[in-house]
């Protein structure tokens, strides 16, 4: 079997190239997933880039980007696959006269009656596939199995058709923001990857790779400020597309140094309760 | 190499982590392709295939320090020739830096020479001398002998002592002023501070890690697995809790919530099994011809309880009745009235402090701080604080209302109150009895759960989240 990926370091460096700075724990589960063939299960708080871990792995594979959204009520002639009854109707009454019974049973539980939805178009295709199965968390328990078959063996049973084997093995990403506790049989399947906050370091890095004309100076700043506030108890602590967003609007402000006054002046854009930019505004002593 | 994974696992198992077979299969076919000697890579491969809990995650860390912490070029305990090279390397360049010629070798070094070069790696934040340094310093300080029965914070408290680290961050806020030239704004100052907090965290880690090192190599790492090994959060006794543990709770407690709030609006939503909703029926059996083929039936609507929490905060129990009230204000959406009462030997109602501000924690303070809830000195006294909840709030207690009692019952002998017990739960829905004792405990001493469980509609031993967590689902 050949893989995709050579090593950790090989991972690490192509994301980087498609803008997405990654640690040592996200590298090695995307190399890992690639190697075993197993998908993985992306858990963290959000803003923390998750979705955009499948993004960049497919920008940077030059695989197909796959993407079924969760919501409650998700069923699989949504997710797997559904009979396209209007055409099978209209097969029917279009050949009344000619064909006989055996004829038409057969033919119209074929291929061509099919509509693939998003997790059979992941294993039909004949293109490498990243599959990205957003906030998983949202489904209901009993939904959750039908991605059970999808995710361990790679293949699709269709009572009329017969199983559907994968044309290749896609990278398989399950995010979820952690609103209830996902059925054990799901987690066994995974791999498990928590995404938290990054470190300083590597949010200093995020900045200046996301935001154009950024000051390496400013980016620092930035970093630092965010880190403290983290470490707040807060009610939702900032995410990094937050920190994102506040860089830019610094930098539109045209502010290459952060005083007191404008930290407090754009304190909104980072958090998003009154009760949290009072407490932080407090803490940081930028409240005059 | 599979005996060592093996018998991690099982050490695992041992601190409670559910891993299961295939997840055991799937570690062992990650390692082959990681190779051992990238110790974080390799962490994050075992992480990833036996950890699905991010709450676990720190035992993991603990099992995974102890039982690798020997293992690899870079961290063998003897031959330690990469250290001692850079070693000299640094004494290289002190000398050229200041010019007085120590001798070779780090034990040459005076403590004065020690404290400078970890002042230097901790501005610069370098890792790599970091570690060395806190080798260093537990091989100084620590006072490590072979087969010594004490546990690692022994040993740790002696190498932090010796360092003074408190000081040293009020040196490294000096350096950090000189170089700006004058005043910090208070910004500044709080930002500079974090930093330097955040690297003198990182050297503790550095010595708790070598100190755990040298204890395995002593020890033998079965038996140091064992000392180490600590309950998962939610199996974390309110009552036994450490600070620290006490701050994992708290962090714990917030997507508990949103759990538990999502999993009952869902139950709220889904539980189908309302009565035959006739007017619904007859208007689809139109479509039908008039047959009613298709049978509606009406959601239900299940009343959102009304709660009481009357809650002891005297002493031992203080930091289970706070999680319990923190918990039930966190999804107080799931209940259509929420009212709290704390005593110790007074009564106090609190709902107020609760429902002026958005910060639990703020409420929290205040109830400590404010409500008055002594009477006479002090101590528990069950019996006085429920005759006085019954005077001012009885009538208060409606059909609709359940009565949660949280506490240990241990009444230091006094009368009991018992009869308030048995009044409320004639007029309310429910009374329930939150233990956070062990149930072995219950009964004994001045403890008299048992009179008055026997009025209540049940008395439930609550000492860790997890039990909170399934009390609290059945209740809402």
């Amino acid at each position: 079997m050949n893989h995709r990926l050579e090593s950790v370091q090989t991972v690490r460096q192509g994301l980087k190239d498609v803008n997405y700075l990654a640690d040592d724990g996200i590298a090695g589960v995307v190399f890992l997933a690639e190697r075993l063939g197993k998908p993985v299960l992306v858990e963290g708080p959000a803003g923390t880039g998750k979705t955009q871990l499948a993004k960049s792995v497919a920008d940077f594979t030059g695989a197909r980007l796959i993407r079924l959204q969760c919501y409650e009520g998700l069923d699989e002639s949504k997710a797997l696959y559904e009979w396209n009854y209007k055409k099978q109707l209209l097969r029917i009454q279009a050949d009344r006269k000619s064909d006989s019974w055996e004829d038409v049973h057969d033919d119209i539980f074929g291929e061509d009656f099919l509509l693939t939805r998003p997790l059979l178009e992941a294993i039909t295709s004949n293109d490498p596939v990243v599959l990205l199965i957003d906030e998983v968390d949202r489904v209901e328990v009993e939904t959750e199995a039908l991605l059970l078959e999808i995710l361990s063996e790679y293949q699709v049973s269709i009572p009329e058709l017969g199983t559907i084997q994968a044309k290749q093995i896609p990278l398989v990403f399950l995010t979820s923001n952690n609103t209830r506790e996902l059925s054990e049989a799901l987690k066994r399947r995974c791999l498990f990857l928590h995404v938290d906050y990054p470190d300083m370091e590597r949010e200093k890095e995020i900045v200046l790779t996301r935001v154009e004309g950024i000051s390496e100076n400013l980016a620092d700043q930035i970093a630092r400020i965010v880190r403290s506030i983290r470490q707040l108890d807060l009610k939702k602590a900032p995410s990094v597309s937050e920190t994102i967003d506040w860089a830019r609007t610094l930098v539109l402000l045209g502010i290459e140094y952060i005083e007191a006054e404008q930290a407090k002046e754009t304190l909104h854009i980072l958090l998003k309760y009154q009760s949290d930019i009072a407490k932080a505004a407090k803490e940081l002593s930028i409240d005059k | 190499m599979l005996d060592l994974l093996s018998g991690f696992i099982t050490e695992l198992r041992n601190a409670g982590l559910p891993v299961s077979l295939t997840e055991n299969l799937d570690a062992m076919e990650a390692i082959k392709h990681i190779p051992m000697e990238d110790r974080d890579a390799f962490k994050y491969a075992l992480g990833a295939t036996l950890v699905k809990n991010n709450s676990h995650w720190r035992s993991f860390e603990t099992v995974f320090e102890v039982y690798f912490s020997l293992r690899g070029a870079e961290y063998a305990i003897d031959g330690d020739k990469d250290a001692d090279e850079f070693w000299r390397e640094m004494q290289e360049q002190q000398r050229q830096g200041e010019a007085n010629g120590s001798s070779g070798g780090m034990e040459g070094l005076s403590a004065e020479e020690l404290m400078s070069i970890l002042m230097k790696a901790l501005m610069a934040g370098d890792q790599a001398m970091m570690r060395a340094l806190a080798r260093q310093a537990v091989q100084r300080f620590a006072g490590m002998e072979p087969g010594r029965p004490v546990g690692g914070t022994y040993y740790l408290y002696r190498t932090l002592r010796n360092l003074d680290l408190e000081a040293m961050l009020e040196k490294l806020m000096e350096i950090s002023r000189q170089e700006v030239g004058g005043e910090l704004t208070a910004l500044e100052e709080r930002l500079e501070r974090d930093e330097h907090e955040d690297q003198i965290e990182k050297f503790k880690q550095e010595i708790e890690s070598e100190i755990r090192r040298r204890l395995v190599a002593d020890r033998g790492v079965e038996a140091m697995a064992k000392t180490l090994r600590k309950p998962l959060p939610e199996d974390v006794e309110f009552m036994h809790a450490s600070r620290d543990e006490m701050q994992n709770l708290k962090k714990a407690l917030q997507p508990l919530t949103r759990k538990l709030a999502a999993r009952l609006a869902r139950k709220r939503r889904h539980g189908r099994k309302g009565p035959l909703d006739f007017r619904s029926t007859v208007r689809h059996s139109l479509s039908y011809g008039g047959v009613p083929a298709d049978p509606q039936f009406k959601y239900p609507r299940p009343a959102k309880p009304e709660l009481m929490v009357v809650a002891d905060i005297s002493g031992s129990v203080a930091a289970f009745a706070r999680f319990t009230l923190m918990l039930v204000y966190a999804i107080q959406g799931q209940f259509s009235k929420v009212r709290s009462f704390v005593f110790i030997d007074g009564l106090d109602e609190v709902t107020e402090y609760f429902r002026n501000t958005e910060d639990i924690s703020v409420a929290i303070q205040r109830v400590n701080t404010e409500a008055d809830v002594i009477w006479v000195d002090g101590h528990s006294d069950y019996g006085h604080a429920f005759e006085v909840f019954w005077n001012k709030f009885g009538k208060e207690i409606g059909p609709k209302t359940t009565v949660l009692l949280l506490g240990d019952a241990r009444n230091n002998y006094h009368a009991s109150g018992s009869w308030v017990v048995k009044e409320m739960r004639q007029k309310a829905r429910h009374v329930y009895w939150l233990n956070p004792e062990p149930k072995s405990y219950w009964n004994t001493g001045d403890s008299i759960v048992g009179e008055y469980g026997t009025f209540t509609d049940g008395v439930y031993e609550c000492r860790n989240m997890r039990q909170l967590e399934s009390f609290v689902e059945k209740l809402a």
